[in-house]
């Protein structure tokens, strides 16, 4: 990351018609350059290259199937460090013949294996309706045994000679229909039975043991066995309906002992051979599977490579008379060398006999922004980045925004236990980030806190820093240089006795007491304050001074960062109409305020506190310019004071009429000067076509910047429009810097409500564990010590923690950032094979 | 006694100066160097200017602070 985005070029690629598809793959390996469409009008039904795209879509839709398979096996996909490149075409036939073989493959096997379990299905429940009806029969007989009652229901063993039947009279002939149904329907099954056939039939039903699986739906239910006598064939038929209607599952009932003994072996011979087969086809699947998944990885990578790169060549166009094809591309000055070197590559590697070259040429276009970062600042280049992307060559808040926003969250979040925790945190993800990138998990919070844990790291060290500072850990001070505050010194100058103790409940020390107040505390808020009553005046005091001036430094930096873009772009005169008015306004009032401040800490003492004038006061005073009633601060207050009002009330109308009118003149008077300028331009054009396949140097780069910022504005100047955009800018800014200063008082409201919560989870949970004295106090102690850290985290690191990053950023992004920066930019996004995702990593499967 | 106070100011100043003004000469040259320059340089303010800023407050006090006697009571033997 550095101080500017980096300078582009607009490139133009001749690739050859045999080499093209390695260049781009080149290309994409090392991530250089980012492809324009140079057929935008073209559908993408309409592109060179779709079939070639279908063919890859194709292969991805059996690479999908593949890896669903694959994961309903539970077999893991071994992944590989280095990804494979991108296939030439002749090995892409290959690939896909296999693709297809497997999947045709795996689909048999897939039907095959469930029609043996449908068919296992059958005879299972055949097996069960045959156990279960041998007891119904039996049942009957031994009922049979007992009485006549059931006379009705003959039974198969029984020879039909030995009792006439009513219904042997009628001549009916007894008949069984015997299956399973499932549980849910049996009483609507019962019930419809009795309606339609009126006593004919008996319907006896017992339930399975075994909960068998339905193969349609997948769902295990339980099934009834039923046993259905009737007689009469009309019966018989609507019996069958019924059955039909509630989908049970018909099997043939044997007629007598034997031949239900015979079925039943040999079922259960079928069962065990289709239980085998299973068995083999399963072993069989998954060894396909097995084989499948140790090169899975690598086809999806190269499927993957393959099809970004046709959606790459079908942005270029193409060139019949010189059969190649032209691509445009942005890329990195400095790494134009890079670029040629990779085509090299790709023509050596294509066998082209003509070799792919590039070719600079001059655009009007405004390239897209490029700053590198390193893992350490992606971090904090993403926070700036998420208000704007910069425009192309402005100047980038990111490297400072590496320290000033961590600094500014621990002002806000200043406590030295819960930084020493942030920090362990960060430092734990940042030590295993390698494990960490492996894993790739898909919690996007976790990912969140991952992503940002060099930005969490930097937090919890500077909160650290101000904790010390704060003089606060956990609620609690620290006392390591020995307070400047004396107790004893008030008892031997006699000012209190014991009777005053005694008799008063608070007593306040006097620093005008000699001996009492012996110096500053060297390092940060001295500990006594901790212990008294009236801490949060003073303190509130100091932060909110704090505040206001860590406020107006900040927001001036970012005023003198405006230079460097003026200078940049060649607007030496932004530098006096806009830059030199607004850092007077900004310095003359709030700058003075801090003077103000610092005045007061350092010439009023507790001697004259009665006399130490409200900064407010004052503040407000000097710009109603009435301090005749109050005494002055310092001798030749106020006319300094007007001084400083006359100027800043000044800047305001240079701020607000000075660049509209000075552009104004240099358009139409300056007739001069711009006739100079103008041929300055045509020499620096004719001198640019001569070298321009060469790299240029920095100055005529910025020859070329010049060129493309001047061409805009004289084509279309318009005043009202100018002065309108000015007038805008001078409002925004001059109420803005009262605003803003305002803003980061929240600098202080922050600390302070962090301070108050830990101080009120300490009394309240905390020290309720300690004024527990016995030896159940010991063993409360770790419940209350489990509360306590528990609501330490959620509460005062989370909750807090993010509380005060989201308003850290909304100090840089408003306060800071509208003093200097644009932020209209576009984002460089290079062609690089590792930055695309891939679809099936999103599903989940690989 | 020598006043504690410049020497606790003369330390501060000398230790943030070095590693904002001095270390930085020694960085070697590399890609990263500007940030790690910047990230020096802006640490060493800020820090330099929030620990300033903490004493200056304290230099004058205009009002001391106030305790309990049960405080009062412990202090007076505890603290020295």
């Amino acid at each position: 990351m550095v101080f500017r985005s980096e300078e582009m070029c607009l490139a133009q690629l001749f690739l050859q018609s045999g080499s093209e598809y390695d260049c781009i793959s080149e290309l994409g390996e090392l991530g250089l350059v980012e492809f324009r469409d140079l057929n935008p009008s073209v559908s993408s039904f309409q592109r060179r290259f779709v079939s070639e795209i279908k063919r890859c879509e194709e292969m991805e839709r059996i690479l999908g199937f593949l890896l669903r398979e694959i994961q309903k096996a539970k077999i893991a996909v071994p992944q590989e460090d280095e990804s494979p490149l991108a296939p030439p075409p002749r090995q892409v036939l290959e690939i896909m013949e296999q693709l297809q073989r497997l999947e045709m493959e795996l689909s048999e096997v897939a039907k095959n294996k469930d029609k043996l379990q449908r068919n296992l299905l059958e005879l299972t429940e055949y097996t069960h309706m045959l156990k279960i009806t041998r007891t119904f029969i039996h049942s009957r007989s031994r009922h049979e045994a007992l009485g006549p009652q059931y006379e009705e229901f003959p039974t198969m063993e029984t020879d039909s000679a030995t009792g006439s039947t009513g219904m042997q009279r009628l001549g009916a002939k007894l008949g069984f229909v015997s299956g399973l149904i499932q549980r849910v329907k049996v009483e609507a099954f019962e019930r419809m039975l009795w309606r339609v056939c009126k006593g004919y039939t008996i319907l006896s039903y017992t339930e399975v043991d075994e909960s068998l699986a339905d193969l349609d739906t997948g769902e295990i239910s339980k099934s009834f066995v039923f046993l259905i006598s009737f007689w009469g064939d009309q019966i018989g038929h609507k019996v069958q309906k019924i059955c039909d209607c509630y989908h049970c599952h018909l099997y043939p009932h044997p007629e007598n002992d034997e031949e239900r003994a015979d079925v039943l072996d040999s079922l259960r011979t079928r069962i065990q051979d289709l239980n085998n087969v299973l068995h083999r086809t399963d072993d069989y699947l998954r060894q396909v599977l097995q084989k499948a998944a140790e090169s899975a990885y690598t086809w999806v990578v190269q499927v993957k490579k393959m099809k970004a790169i046709y959606h790459i060549l079908n942005l270029c166009s193409f060139d019949v008379t010189n059969k190649c094809l032209i691509a445009e591309v942005w890329c990195p000055v400095s790494d134009l060398a890079n670029l040629r070197g990779a085509l090299e590559k790709g023509s050596r590697k294509g066998d082209a006999t003509v070799p792919s070259f590039v070719n600079r040429i001059p655009s009007s276009d405004t390239p897209p922004t490029l700053l590198r970062s390193n893992k350490f600042t992606t971090g904090f280049q993403s926070i700036v980045e998420a208000y704007g992307v910069g425009d192309y060559r402005e100047v980038s808040p990111a490297p400072y925004t590496v320290i000033t926003f961590p600094f500014l969250f621990a002002v806000m979040f200043g406590d030295l236990g819960h930084g020493v925790i942030m920090s362990l945190f960060a430092l734990w993800m940042v030590l295993t980030e390698k494990n960490q990138n492996k894993k790739r998990s898909s919690n996007e919070i976790w990912m969140t806190f991952f992503h940002g844990r060099y930005i969490i790291l930097m937090m919890g060290l500077f909160s650290i820093y101000t904790g010390l500072i704060y003089n606060d850990c956990f609620s609690k001070s620290l006392n390591i240089f020995g307070s400047g505050w004396s107790v004893k010194a008030m008892f031997t100058n006699q000012q209190w006795t014991n009777k005053t103790v005694q008799t008063n409940a608070l007593l306040t020390l006097d620093p005008n007491v000699s001996g009492v107040f012996s110096g500053p505390y060297p390092f940060g808020i001295d500990p006594i304050w901790n212990l008294a009553v009236n801490r949060l005046s003073f303190l509130n005091s100091y932060k909110m001074k704090m505040s206001v001036i860590v406020g107006v430094i900040h927001m001036s930096f970012g005023v003198v960062l405006s230079v460097f873009n003026h200078l940049h772009f060649r607007q030496k005169f932004s530098v006096y109409l806009l830059f030199l008015p607004e850092l007077l306004f900004l310095i003359c009032l709030f700058g003075y305020l801090v003077f103000m401040i610092l005045y007061k800490w350092l010439a009023f003492s507790a001697r004259n506190s009665s006399q130490a004038p409200s900064i407010l006061i004052h503040f407000i005073n000097m710009f109603v310019m009435q301090g005749k009633d109050v005494t002055p601060l310092y001798p030749g207050q106020t006319g300094m004071q007007v001084f400083l009002l006359l100027i800043a009330v000044m800047c305001v109308p240079v701020l607000l009429l000075g660049k509209p009118l000075y552009l104004y003149w240099q358009q139409r008077g300056g007739k001069g000067l711009r006739r100079r300028r103008g041929y300055e331009r045509v020499r620096r054009v004719s001198e640019d076509d001569g070298s321009i396949t060469s790299i240029h140097e920095e100055d005529e780069e910025e020859g070329f910047d010049e060129v493309t910022s001047r061409e805009a504005p004289p084509k279309q100047f318009d005043f009202a429009d100018v002065l309108l955009h000015q007038a805008i800018h001078t409002i925004e800014f001059c109420l803005g810097c009262i605003s803003n200063t305002a803003s980061y008082l929240r600098l202080w409201a922050l600390s302070l409500a962090h301070a108050q919560l830990s101080e009120v989870l300490w009394a309240m949970v905390m020290r309720l564990g300690f004024k527990v004295t016995t030896e159940v106090g010991v063993v409360f102690l770790v419940p209350v010590f489990g509360l306590f850290a528990m609501l330490t985290v959620s509460i005062l690191l989370v909750m807090e923690g993010l509380s005060a990053f989201l308003h850290a950023l909304r100090l840089h992004w408003v306060e800071f950032q509208n003093k200097f920066y644009h932020g209209t930019g576009v984002k460089f996004l290079p062609f690089d094979f590792s930055q695309l995702p891939s679809v099936f990593e999103q599903d989940g499967l690989l | 006694m020598v006043d504690q106070f410049a020497i606790v100011m003369s330390v501060m100043t000398l230790f943030w100066g070095i590693v904002g003004g001095v270390v930085p000469w020694f960085i070697p040259k590399g890609p990263n160097r500007g940030v790690i320059v910047t990230m020096l340089v802006l640490t060493a303010v800020c820090c330099y200017l929030f620990w300033l800023i903490a004493i200056l407050a304290q230099l004058n006090p205009l009002f001391g602070p106030s305790l309990s006697t049960e405080i009062i009571q412990y202090l007076r033997w505890a603290w020295d």
